[in-house]
């Protein structure tokens, strides 16, 4: 299954739902792509909502980081909300899940915004 | 599945995805738990991506080489590049703080953590990776006798 990404607004926050795999190719680049638009915007509270992300390698992760530190640079913030399992255990195995603000609860993500 | 079977692929991203899902159908064929053919697939996968971007870099005359082999014991995978060969040496550690951030990196850590042994063999003529998964019990790896 490739990736499919979906962009919604709430209170201010966008939200990235994500789904499908986010590997080497199109799934990295469209992650890339989608994070890079939003700040263009000004969207600078962004969620990446990865309750559906199935299979991510480790150039998905480096994704991950890139969309982190681009967004952090950039004067804004980014979320992980909705973890799965294979993601979760991903980034314990690679120590990101303290780098990263995982959330497990829409609402609260949404809140915890400065 | 043979005792060996071995394929030569392009240094394509398709070859990424193909060896992975190769890997995927033989471990499941050979009986692994779901998670150890994530695994597994998953190891394989950066193997392939480290062999077509970082070893023949995408050259089209520069073939993967791709082999699982079934012993008793274990699942033989191994990749193998026509590059110029890694420096091992160079290659940082991932966990280290100072690298935490960086955006790649990690494909042979995650094959290490995957795998029970993890071979690298560099040389002028390409680098062979060779990953090993043990056959655990009756769930794993399809042991004869098992319950």
């Amino acid at each position: 299954m490739s990736m499919k990404l979906n962009t919604r607004q709430v209170d201010g926050v966008t939200i990235v739902d994500c789904s499908g795999r986010i590997t080497l190719g199109e799934g990295s680049v469209m992650m890339r792509d989608t994070v890079r638009d939003l700040l263009a915007k000004g969207n600078k509270k962004i969620v990446l909502n990865l309750g559906e992300v199935n299979y991510i390698d480790s150039s998905g992760i480096g994704e991950l980081v890139s969309a982190f530190t681009t967004t952090k640079n950039q004067g804004g913030e980014l979320k992980l909300l909705h973890l799965t399992k294979k993601v979760h255990d991903l980034l314990q195995i690679t120590k990101l899940y303290t780098v990263f603000d995982v959330k497990d609860d829409e609402a609260a993500a949404v809140k915890g915004f400065k | 599945m043979e005792q060996t079977v071995s394929y030569t692929l392009d240094s394509t991203l398709d070859t990424v995805d193909n060896a992975e899902e190769k890997a995927t159908r033989i471990a499941t064929e050979l009986g692994f738990a779901e998670d150890e053919v994530m695994q597994i697939s998953m190891a394989v996968r950066e193997g392939a991506v480290n062999a077509v971007l970082h070893g023949n870099a995408y050259a089209p005359d520069k073939k993967v080489i791709l082999a699982f082999e079934r012993t008793p014991e274990d699942l033989v995978i191994t990749i193998r590049d026509q590059g110029k060969g890694i420096n091992l040496s160079e290659i940082p550690n991932p966990l280290a703080p100072e690298n935490l951030l960086k955006t790649s990196g990690r494909g042979i850590f995650l094959m290490r953590s995957f795998m029970d042994v993890v071979e690298i063999r560099p040389s002028q003529t390409g680098t062979e990776v060779k990953l090993i998964k043990h056959v655990h019990g009756p769930s794993g790896g399809g042991k004869e006798g098992s319950q």
